[in-house]
């Protein structure tokens, strides 16, 4: 009888904090697309209801409604769905990387330069490329980890110098060595490097992702089931507390920009060996490694939650075509992604009222 | 040839100077902040808001100081945002610096499209205008004075009354010990919750200002992408320059020095790629602060909320 009833007080509980790591994010985006309602109905002279019937129907078909739309959204999820993980890595041990977007730019580079060898068996020919990516994303990540770890320098400065170096070491070579005559990007990468489309070759969706759902479980896996996780976590709940216990967390330090810069790489190779077969030559970045931020900050940094994440802002990304033939700025779906990230970030205003019902029903008991 | 190379020079110098007041107005604003104990990441995007506002008031009135005062006010309207999320609502400061970076780039390019009714970049608009002729007539140090513009001298100005302000009165005093030990300074009654929306406002109004020195200053419109990292350089410019304001102000001509050595050297005719140059302020920056971040250190409280009457 008692051990019932434990067993439902700890069900109960699980319950409860189930609903309460669920709640914040789902506040976070309704309150993220009622603010952006309001951003339609400015630009567009429309009443509160027009608003929200424009916006959500242009969301709605840009994102499931229509097949190839849905396909697209698949498209616009995959390399998210890596971005997000790479940053979830970072936050769970307590460093911010905001150089996924150049790790991620350094594995696109690697893949195209990789692609382009002759004479390599398909399926070892993509192993290869997307090993290409692991090791330039790792490599790129590595330098301003050990720099973190060893000196002490600011890991989110570093980044993002790497991020525009990237962008120029990636366009040179586009540029140059494997320049395509009379295009702004490089040769097309061989078709015994190309990754797998399901669909037909026509669909641009591909077994890319697969291979990033995959990785969602393993990471899960390597976070919470194993002694490197442990020890990730442990560093990035309290640095100083690891160091007690013997945890050595420089040498944890470097391992997850490590691991983070192999997943945005890995990423990189997999969007150009699966979705775009080419890179371009950059004046701005991808966006990729920026919009995976707002993924990993609204899934709390839980690689299930990246799943999620990924599918809603891929979603937003891919309906924000379709959000300008009803004549809606594009610019909306970006807007969407800050307000949801403020909300995130303000989550204190849920503590807050939790703590004040709890203040008052010991005061009331 | 004696003359060519001078007047390269002056012309490097002078590049020098106007390169880098974007990055010192945010490196200043970026050291009253972080001073008073909030890290503010935001810098770039506030950056990007006070490049479109300043052209926004500009285009509005004809005149390119309701242009600046326009950019002030966006720049404290963005740092609000950051104010409340962080010293209210104690959020992560990186997270909340983030965000804003989002929103704002995100807004300011749906308000080109509402506005401007066009993609990219804004219209061109009034300049601020400046006695070229006159200073070309003042011996010596004409040629120089010539090829800059007034956000160059603002920039100076403001570097020298925040060094005063932070060093030699009251407020500087209250500032810096909120930034150091906030219990202390709460319980000699300073409010720590003023003095660090005071601060983080007025590093939105100094951001606001960088991003009108890009727009108004170098240009006469706002294009999107305009601002490009010089609101993170200039946080790399501060943490460099040791959170001083004359540190910083050192810090962010090297980086402008970077960026104009860059142009000067393109025309050289060396053989490396533009891609080389392009990287050049970038790997100066990280160099810089490998070789000379031990020697820093940030403010003792910089980067955690404050809560009242907590122990």
């Amino acid at each position: 009888m008692t051990s019932n009833n434990t067993k439902n007080a700890v069900n109960k509980r699980y319950i409860q904090n189930a609903i309460d790591v669920l709640m914040f994010p789902l506040i976070a985006i309704v309150l993220g697309l009622f603010v952006a309602v309001f951003f339609v109905m400015w630009a567009k002279n429309l009443g509160f209801f027009d608003g929200v019937a424009t916006l959500f129907s242009a969301i709605w078909e840009g994102t499931f409604g229509k097949r190839a739309n849905f396909i697209e959204t698949l498209v616009a999820t995959t390399p998210l769905i890596f971005t997000g993980l790479a940053h979830s890595v970072a936050f769970r041990t307590g460093l911010f990387n905001i150089g996924v977007e150049g790790q991620f730019i350094m594995g696109m580079l690697a893949a195209a330069l990789i692609g382009l060898i002759p004479g390599i068996p398909s399926f070892i020919h993509v192993i290869l490329v997307l090993l290409g990516g692991v090791i330039f994303g790792a490599v790129w990540a590595a330098i301003p980890g050990y720099l973190k770890a060893k000196v002490g320098t600011n890991e989110v400065v570093n980044t993002i110098m790497m991020n525009f170096i990237a962008m120029n070491v990636s366009n040179y070579f586009v540029k140059g060595p494997i320049h395509r005559e009379g295009s702004a990007s490089s040769k097309m990468i061989l078709e015994s490097a190309q990754l797998y489309r399901f669909l037909g070759p026509s669909e641009r969706v591909n077994i890319g992702l697969f291979i990033g759902l995959v990785l969602i479980f393993v990471i899960y896996w390597l976070l919470w089931k194993t002694t490197i996780g442990y020890e990730l976590r442990a560093v990035g709940l309290n640095r100083h507390a690891a160091e007690y216990g013997g945890i050595n967390s420089k040498k944890n330090i470097v391992l997850a920009m490590v691991i983070s810069g192999a997943i945005a790489g890995l990423g990189g190779a997999v969007h150009v060996a699966g979705t775009i077969h080419k890179v371009h030559q950059l004046v701005g970045f991808t966006n990729y490694g920026f919009d995976g931020i707002a993924v990993a900050l609204l899934a709390k940094s839980h690689p299930i939650g990246v799943l999620f994440s990924s599918l809603l802002f891929g979603g937003l990304n891919s309906s924000a075509r379709i959000l300008q033939k009803y004549r809606i700025p594009k610019q909306i779906v970006y807007i969407i992604q800050g307000i949801i990230i403020i909300f995130v970030a303000a989550d204190y205003i849920y503590k807050w009222f939790k703590e004040k019902k709890k203040k008052e029903a010991i005061k009331n008991a | 040839m004696h003359s060519i190379t001078i007047s390269l020079f002056v012309s490097l110098i002078a590049a020098t100077l106007r390169l880098s007041t974007p990055i010192i107005f945010a490196a200043l604003g970026g050291v009253i902040s972080e001073r008073s104990g909030v890290v503010n990441i935001g810098l770039e995007g506030i950056m990007i808001a006070g490049a479109f506002f300043a052209v926004l008031g500009s285009y509005l009135t004809q005149n390119a100081w309701v242009g600046i005062l326009f950019a002030i006010l966006a720049g404290m309207g963005i740092a609000l945002i950051h104010a409340v999320l962080s010293i209210n609502l104690r959020a992560d400061q990186t997270i909340s610096g983030v965000s804003i970076n989002i929103f704002s780039a995100a807004l300011m390019s749906f308000l080109l499209f509402k506005i401007f009714a066009r993609e990219g970049q804004t219209d061109g608009v009034t300049q601020l205008s400046y006695p070229k002729e006159f200073f070309k007539s003042i011996p010596f140090i004409g040629n120089l004075l010539a090829e800059l513009n007034w956000f160059v001298f603002i920039a100076f100005i403001l570097a020298i009354l925040l060094h005063l302000m932070l060093y030699y009165t009251p407020l500087g005093l209250r500032i810096r010990s909120v930034g150091e030990h906030p219990k202390a300074a709460d319980t000699l009654g300073i409010n720590v919750y003023k003095i660090r929306y005071l601060c983080v406002l007025l590093s939105g109004a100094f951001a606001g200002l960088g991003g009108a020195s890009l727009s108004l200053g170098a240009t006469n419109l706002f294009r999107e992408g305009m601002v490009s990292g010089k609101g993170f350089i200039a946080l790399a410019a501060m943490i460099f320059g040791n959170w001083k304001p004359f540190g910083a102000l050192a810090a962010s001509l090297l980086f402008g020095f970077a960026e104009a050595f860059r142009i000067v050297a393109q025309g050289f005719g060396w053989k490396v790629p533009d891609e080389v140059y392009y990287s050049f302020p970038y790997v100066l920056t990280m160099l810089m602060l490998a070789g000379f971040v031990g020697k820093t250190t940030p403010p003792a409280a910089d980067g955690i909320p404050y809560t009242k009457g907590e122990r």
